[in-house]
């Protein structure tokens, strides 16, 4: 951190520096700024004539904006759910942008000076390393420069369009195929059609159908058998433009016996108006394949006030279509001011696993209602579920959740676990998991708490020198420590530290 | 009874539309003999328009999407061939006995109402008068219960009851009020309805048993004042497919103490709803109910549906569900603890366990926690398994037949839930039925 310490700051006597930068740089959203940037816009509001647009913007087969055409109208049959313990006004679907991209990114830029430098320095901003950002940009050629440390293959999404994917030549000399949806349904349109909508349907949900509708960008994979996809597979989300809704779609294929570990970063500027993110993801896991799914969503979660923020409506689901599939969800929620969201798994398979870590963090106003559905059809299915959700200031956060033994998902096991920590009065915890058992030969155990931070444990930590709020995010971090665990290493650190920021304030 | 049409006013429509559920509450509001009320009357026409505006229950209401309320919408009861009942329950005990015959009180077969501390009357008889004290409790503690969740029954049951108990408790009640159900007529639609208000203080011990006929509703709402003691004890055993509803309200003042347990033994479709307001600081509330199911009787569902809603600062509940399933039975529990804005140290415990004896068998279970203060200890658990055959394997091992072993294990899973009888004596009684019942289900008429 190389913050310049303001004249007006007075550094007292046995205060360091140290503890005056950090303190300076906490309390707020750290990416809560704007890039001012030309775009391009489609015209507010939602009709054919937009599902056809954003379909031709994408340059798609007439399939695809039939595919498209076809969710809408049913999207227009349905209302909206209600069910969410969530509370927040009306939303406008007319009054939304739904394609936005910047205008430096009609013609893909071939060199770094074709780079528009406003998305270059977006970029970096973001905290993704020089070396990277070339790449991201969609520079060719730069894949072949050595990339330092581990190598994670990032595909960034600004608003409605992907700004580029990077490490594809070396992924593709694996044979994985790693890129924006939009180009996958341009160069892979034979597994695209197969598995688009397979797992989550057009007329899935009322968000997923809008979605099916009005998707622009998103990521694809795929990892053909056998495949150990060689480095960690990233999508990074931002969204920039104001009133616009971004709706990204992402296409997961693990082809038998491979795995793949895909992480999902989201972030957005402070705006004082609401903005809708209805996503949807979709996972395809065959015989004995393996995929790991990451997710740290910080996304702008509203002002202390509880003005502004995301209003997040995701549909994520996996399929493990075939014997010892296996699919991991782990999420940390820590931004948004709506959070619906539970990522589930379809056991089809015999044996094959399901298991999701989630930590929820809501402060403020910002409220979450997310969890998981494990749905057992195939003999000896396992699944495990730990959820951690944690409430502070005027914030409600819900756990609904839901595990379904069929009748001849014979021998399985679920355990669940879901915690709730409370900190303040004024805010809510809450649980609704669903426990639905048609076999015998099945297990199922499902615990839930609901508690305070600890007063021995802050008195302890206290006396030991800590301040209340280093006191309250030790002991928050102990509580969470079990889902943080299953992150992968770069997003551990990071969603550690937004466990933290996110409960700033929140304390005294 | 010709002015019932002054309590059930025209079937609203909305835009000229009939709502679903509306025609059948029209069918089923026409197929009973409503009552005209007397103190109640005021009650009965709020419930009129609870009802009207929540309608019957439909398929796709979130309470109601593990049960199926066709039976219960439905505007008559099938017809019930029935065999005798078992009437040995409680009769060991010395007791007040009152009983009701097809949901109406038998006077002359039960004990004159007197009893120390006391006073007992029959709605019938009391609701011919203006006024009575349990004008401001008849339907009064069940329209609190219909928020956040409507119960339809409940509503209708308030409009429709034609008789019940009306307990006022001043003292201690030395003997136990038992009631107990008889049915006469096939197809029996009984609505009863019991008030029970205990004065601060007071403490009384609740039974009933029996089966009311083919099909039941039943609301009892008790309120409870400071430092009061209800201890409610249910059992029922039916040998045919009878409909069944139960409701409790209760409102728990400060320091008091509820207690409410439930024995249920086959039957075909019984939903038991409860709602316990925790009002007062202190106070306590446990209820909790075992369950056996056997779907070769008659298909089998049994469904507990219950909100205990802490309102108050240190204050304990207990939930303890406990239901054992074979031959395709279903098991349903709906559970929920709800914690207010500044209900400190609340101290909110639930459990819920399903035992499937057989491939086929269902326990279906929803146990939420909403909570909204901070300061609170609240967690649940629920677990869905069949028998433990280690368990089973070191009983046999000890040459202890499996048949046996089976009903060792059953009742030992039950436990915690009998455990919630605070009395020895009813608990004993209880639970030496119930092994005789098991005994004789599992085909093995010799006990050990």
């Amino acid at each position: 951190m190389t913050v310049e310490i303001g004249e007006t700051i007075e550094v007292r006597e046995g205060v360091d520096r140290e503890t005056v930068e950090t303190v300076q740089n906490m309390g707020s959203y750290k990416y809560g700024w704007d890039t001012d940037i030309e775009m391009e816009y489609a015209p507010k509001g939602i009709n054919e004539d937009i599902v056809r647009l954003i379909s031709e913007k994408n340059e798609e087969p007439e399939w695809m904006t039939e595919w498209r055409l076809q969710a809408f109208r049913r999207w227009q049959t349905m209302t909206e759910p209600k069910w969410a313990m969530l509370n927040y006004p009306e939303i406008d679907y007319q009054d939304q942008y739904y394609y936005a991209r910047p205008k430096s990114m009609q013609v893909k830029p071939k060199s770094l000076d074709e780079v528009d430098p406003k998305l270059l320095a977006t970029y970096e901003k973001l905290g993704i390393p020089l070396k990277e950002q070339m790449i991201l940009a969609g520079i060719e050629g730069a894949e072949g420069a050595p990339a330092e440390g581990r190598k994670v293959a990032v595909d960034a999404v600004f608003d409605s369009v992907s700004v580029g994917t990077t490490f594809k030549d070396e992924l593709a000399k694996a044979g994985v195929i790693f890129c924006s949806i939009s180009e996958a349904i341009r160069e892979h349109p034979e597994l695209v059609r197969k598995y688009l909508g397979s797992v989550v349907p057009q007329t899935d949900n009322f968000f997923a159908t809008l979605n099916s509708a009005v998707f622009s960008d998103g990521s694809f994979v795929y990892v053909p058998p056998g495949v150990h996809c060689p480095m960690e597979l990233s999508t990074y989300f931002r969204m920039n433009a104001e009133n616009t809704g971004q709706f990204e779609r992402t296409l997961i294929i693990a082809d038998k016996g491979s795995y793949v570990s895909y992480l999902e970063g989201c972030t957005a500027p402070k705006r004082d108006v609401a903005q809708l993110h209805a996503a949807v993801v979709e996972i395809v896991v065959l015989e004995d394949a393996e995929v790991k799914y990451s997710t740290v969503q910080n996304w702008f979660p509203g002002d202390e006030e509880g003005r502004g923020g995301i209003y997040n409506f995701v549909t994520k689901r996996a399929d493990c279509r075939e014997a010892r599939a296996k699919v991991m969800w782990t999420q940390v929620e820590t931004g948004s001011a709506i959070t619906w969201k539970y990522p589930s798994c379809i056991l089809r398979g015999d044996e094959s696993q399901g298991e999701f870590y989630s930590i929820a963090i809501a402060n403020n106003y910002q409220q979450a209602d997310t969890g998981t559905k494990m749905i057992h059809l195939g003999k000896n299915t396992r699944s495990r579920i730990v959820s951690k959700g944690i409430s502070a200031g005027q914030a409600q956060n819900t756990y609904r959740g839901m595990v379904t033994m069929h009748p001849r998902a014979k021998n399985s096991r679920n355990y669940t676990q879901c915690d709730s920590l409370l900190i303040g009065d004024k805010c809510g915890a809450h649980t609704v998991p669903y426990i639905e058992v048609k076999n015998t030969s099945s297990r199922v155990e499902h615990e839930a708490t609901t508690s305070k931070v600890d007063d021995d444990q802050l008195f302890y930590c206290r006396s030991r020198g800590m301040d209340e709020e280093e006191a309250v995010a030790l002991v928050v971090n102990g509580f969470c420590r079990e889902v943080l665990q299953a992150l992968p290493m770069e997003f551990a650190m990071e969603a550690q530290s937004l466990v933290a920021i996110s409960l700033e304030g929140s304390v005294g | 009874m010709a002015d019932t049409a002054v309590l059930v006013a025209q079937v609203p429509t909305v835009e000229g539309k009939v709502r679903p559920g509306q025609a059948a509450l029209a069918a089923h509001l026409d197929a009973l003999d409503l009552p005209r009320g007397g103190f109640s009357r005021a009650a009965r026409q709020d419930a009129a328009q609870r009802l009207e505006a929540m309608g019957l229950p439909g398929a796709r209401d979130e309470y109601w999407r593990y049960t199926d309320p066709a039976p219960f919408n439905a505007a008559r009861p099938e017809p019930l061939e029935f065999a005798a009942d078992d009437a040995t329950l409680f009769t060991a005990i010395d007791r007040l006995h009152l009983v009701f015959v097809d949901g109406r009180f038998d006077a002359a077969a039960s004990d004159p109402l007197t009893a120390e501390g006391v006073e007992i009357e029959s709605l019938a008889a009391a609701d011919a008068g203006d006024d009575h004290w349990a004008s401001g409790l008849y339907g009064r503690l069940e329209a609190a219960g219909q928020v956040p969740v409507k119960r339809p029954f409940a509503a209708l049951n308030t409009l429709a009851a034609a008789d019940g108990l009306l307990i006022r408790v001043t003292g201690q009640v030395a003997r136990p009020v038992h009631i107990t159900y008889r049915r006469s007529a096939l197809d029996a639609d009984v609505h009863l309805h019991h008030v029970v208000k205990l004065e601060e203080g007071a403490e009384l011990t609740l039974l009933e048993s029996g089966v009311l006929g083919a099909r039941s509703n039943v609301v009892i709402e008790a309120d409870l004042a400071r430092g009061a003691r209800l201890h409610h004890l249910s059992a029922k055993r039916a040998k045919d497919p009878k409909l069944g509803l139960g409701h409790i309200f209760a409102r728990v003042g400060a320091e008091a103490l509820f207690k409410s347990f439930t024995l249920s033994v086959n039957g075909a479709m019984m939903r038991n709803e409860a709602v316990i307001d925790i009002a007062g600081d202190d106070a306590v509330a446990h209820i909790a109910a075992a369950v056996l199911g056997d779907g070769n009787i008659g298909r089998f569902h049994h469904d507990d549906t219950v909100f205990v809603i802490h309102g108050a600062e240190r204050c304990e509940s207990r939930q303890v569900f406990k239901k054992v399933l074979k031959n395709g039975a279903e098991g349903i529990f709906q559970g929920k603890i709800l914690v207010k804005p500044g209900a400190q140290k609340t101290d909110g415990y639930q459990i819920s366990q399903g035992l499937l004896l057989d491939e086929g068998s269902q326990f279906l279970a929803k146990p939420e926690l909403e909570i909204y203060a901070d300061d609170v200890k609240c967690s649940h658990g629920s677990t869905t398994g069949a028998l433990d055959e280690t368990a089973l394997f070191y009983l046999r091992s000890r040459g202890v037949p499996r048949e046996r072993a089976i009903v060792l294990l059953v009742l030992s899973f039950l436990a915690d839930a009998l455990d919630e009888i605070e009395d020895t004596r009813l608990r004993e009684d209880i639970l030496g039925r119930l092994e005789d019942w098991l005994t004789e289900r599992a085909g093995n008429p010799g006990k050990a």
